[in-house]
Formats: structure tokens, sequence, C-alpha cells
């Protein structure tokens, strides 16, 4: 179930921000590495929460600043 | 001259008015188009005379002020079309009375369907259009958002809303190819303006250098001119089109 939740979220970064998944690991960095934009952020907020259909607050989105960091929130989430 | 020969485009309050010559001007010019309207019974005459233009035509009945309906609206829109191309947000109400007279309900009204309207309507395409990267947002405001008019304190408000949200708007989608811009109506003959009473309509004439009321059809030429390919460089613009009232 946990490498699931990797797979479907990496996968969805891929398509989002145009990249080979496999150039995702957990330390990649939305900001720093893919350079994405608050709008890009906000975006991939509201994929991952259809994709896994949760709610993301403002708050906790904010501290998601890594791949590593968006699955672990989900997981946690999932629990 | 079809400019958006296969382009697609959601018109708010698509009935009658203002907002069905947008949808006829835009079927004219080769869009297939969705007419959206809270009512249905006078869709289909839109509905008629946009399928004449040799285009499709889709009904939608939704509420402006409801954005879990708009988000159903534009699921309805992308499911029967390929992409969201253009978007209108025309739909809105007045309910005139002077500031002291006027009630609690008859501003949030007023705010509810002009303002909050094309908030949800912008919100429900902005995510379509992000993933897209193209887009065309024109929503259609008025000159008394920008000078104020005796008695429409609420309309007054809730169209100057509309244009500081146009260019917020505009600001923000940018980076996504998605323009936004405003139509602002001076006096045009529409079922709203036929309202007026003598005095009104003699005392606007005289604020008007051309002398005469718009038509539908001027309001919609503009609003063609923001969804069509020769706009692409405008975004957070406000085109007036009131025959010169407001300079």
């Amino acid at each position: 179930m946990a490498s699931d939740v990797r797979e479907r979220v990496i996968s969805l970064i891929a398509e989002r921000m145009d990249v080979d998944p496999d150039q995702i690991t957990d330390d990649t960095h939305f900001v720093n590495d893919l350079q994405s934009d608050s709008l890009d952020m906000a975006e991939l907020v509201i994929d991952l929460e259809e994709e896994f259909d949760l709610s993301i607050s403002d708050e906790e989105a904010q501290k998601i600043e890594t791949v590593g960091q968006a699955i672990k929130h989900i997981e946690e989430s999932q629990q | 001259m079809s400019t958006l020969q296969g382009k697609t485009a959601l018109v708010t309050g698509a009935s009658r008015g203002i907002g069905r010559a947008i949808a006829l001007r835009l079927a004219r010019d080769g869009a297939n188009i969705a007419g959206l309207d809270i009512k249905d019974d006078l869709l289909e005459e839109t509905g008629a005379l946009v399928r004449e233009q040799g285009v499709e035509f889709l009904p939608i009945t939704a509420d402006v002020t409801d954005f879990d309906n708009m988000k159903a609206a534009v699921g309805q829109f992308t499911e029967a079309f390929d992409s969201l191309d253009i978007m209108v947000n025309n739909a809105g109400i007045t309910r005139d009375n002077l500031l002291i007279r006027m009630s609690d309900e008859d501003w949030r009204a007023v705010i509810s369907v002009n303002l909050t309207g094309v908030f949800n309507g912008i919100k429900a395409v902005a995510r379509p259009m992000m993933r897209q990267r193209s887009g065309r947002i024109v929503n259609i405001a008025s000159v008394v958002g920008m000078v104020g008019n005796a008695g429409q304190a609420n309309y007054s408000a809730s169209k100057g809303g509309v244009i500081a949200l146009t260019k917020t708007a505009a600001r923000e989608l940018a980076g996504r190819g998605i323009n936004v811009n405003a139509v602002a109506p001076g006096f045009i003959r529409t079922a709203m303006t036929d309202e007026l009473s003598e005095e009104a309509r003699e005392s606007a004439l005289g604020q008007i250098p051309f002398a005469r009321f718009g038509e539908a059809q001027d309001v919609a030429a503009a609003v063609a001119f923001l969804a069509g390919p020769d706009s692409s460089y405008l975004t957070g613009q406000v085109i007036r089109v009131d025959g010169g009232m407001v300079m």
C-alpha cells in the first residue's frame, strides 16, 4: 500500500511538472529542483486531494516542500 | 469570417439580452457554445438561434452563486467538448433603489449573482484552462462600476468588484496562458434598461456623446474581440462600450 502511494504521487508530479518519474526521489524539492511556483503547488495539492480523496489544509500544504514530505503527508492522512 | 472555428465557449446568463447576443456572436464566429442560465425556459430559444449558425449548443441549467453548481456545469461542458477555450461571465441582475432605501436582501442578492457569480465562474474554469495552458475569460462589468450611479449602490459595487477581480485573475493566470479581461457596457437596450423611467432615460441620453443607447450586439462584438486571436496580448483590461459616456 505504501509503495502504491509513492508510485501514484510520483507519477502525478511527473505529469504535472513534465519531468521523468525516474528523476524524482524523496529529496526532490518542489521549488529548487522542479521550479514550481505557487500556482503549480496549488494545482498539485488539488490533484493530490482528488487522487487520494482527502483534504489538505493551506497550512499543511505550505509545509510540503519535498516529494518525500508529500508522500509522508498522504500516508499519514490515510491511516 | 470564422475566427473562433473549432473553439468552445461557455456563456453564463445566456437566456436573453446581452448573454444571448454574446452566444450568437461567438457562434457566428464559429465557436461551439454552452449556454448557462438559472432557468431553462428561454435557454432553448438561444439554443435554436445558436444552432442556426451551424455550431453545437449545450444548454446547462446552473446557479452561478453556487460554486458546486458551477463546478458541475464545467464538468458537463468538458464531457461534451474537448476543450474549454472561452468563458464569458455575463449573468447579472439589478435591484435598484436609493442607498438609504436599499434592503439588505437586495444588496446581497446583487452582490451574490454579479460578483460572487463571476468569482465562481473563474474558479470553476481556471483548472481546466490551466491544464490546457490557454484560455480566454471575459467578464461583463459596467461603466457604473467605474463612475457610480445613483440608485445602484449594489449594482455599481458589484461591477466595480468585477473590474478588480478581472485584474487580479489576469495577474494570477497570465503565467498559464490565460487572458482575463472585462467589457464595461454603458446603457444598452435590453429588458434591464427597458424598465427605466422616461426621466431616467432622458437623463442617461444626456450623458452619452452618441445620444443613443447601445445594442447588445455592440457588447458582443467587444467580447468576440477579447475571445479571439487578435487580442492575445491584452489582459487585465476593461473595454468600455458606452457611446463615449465614460472617458
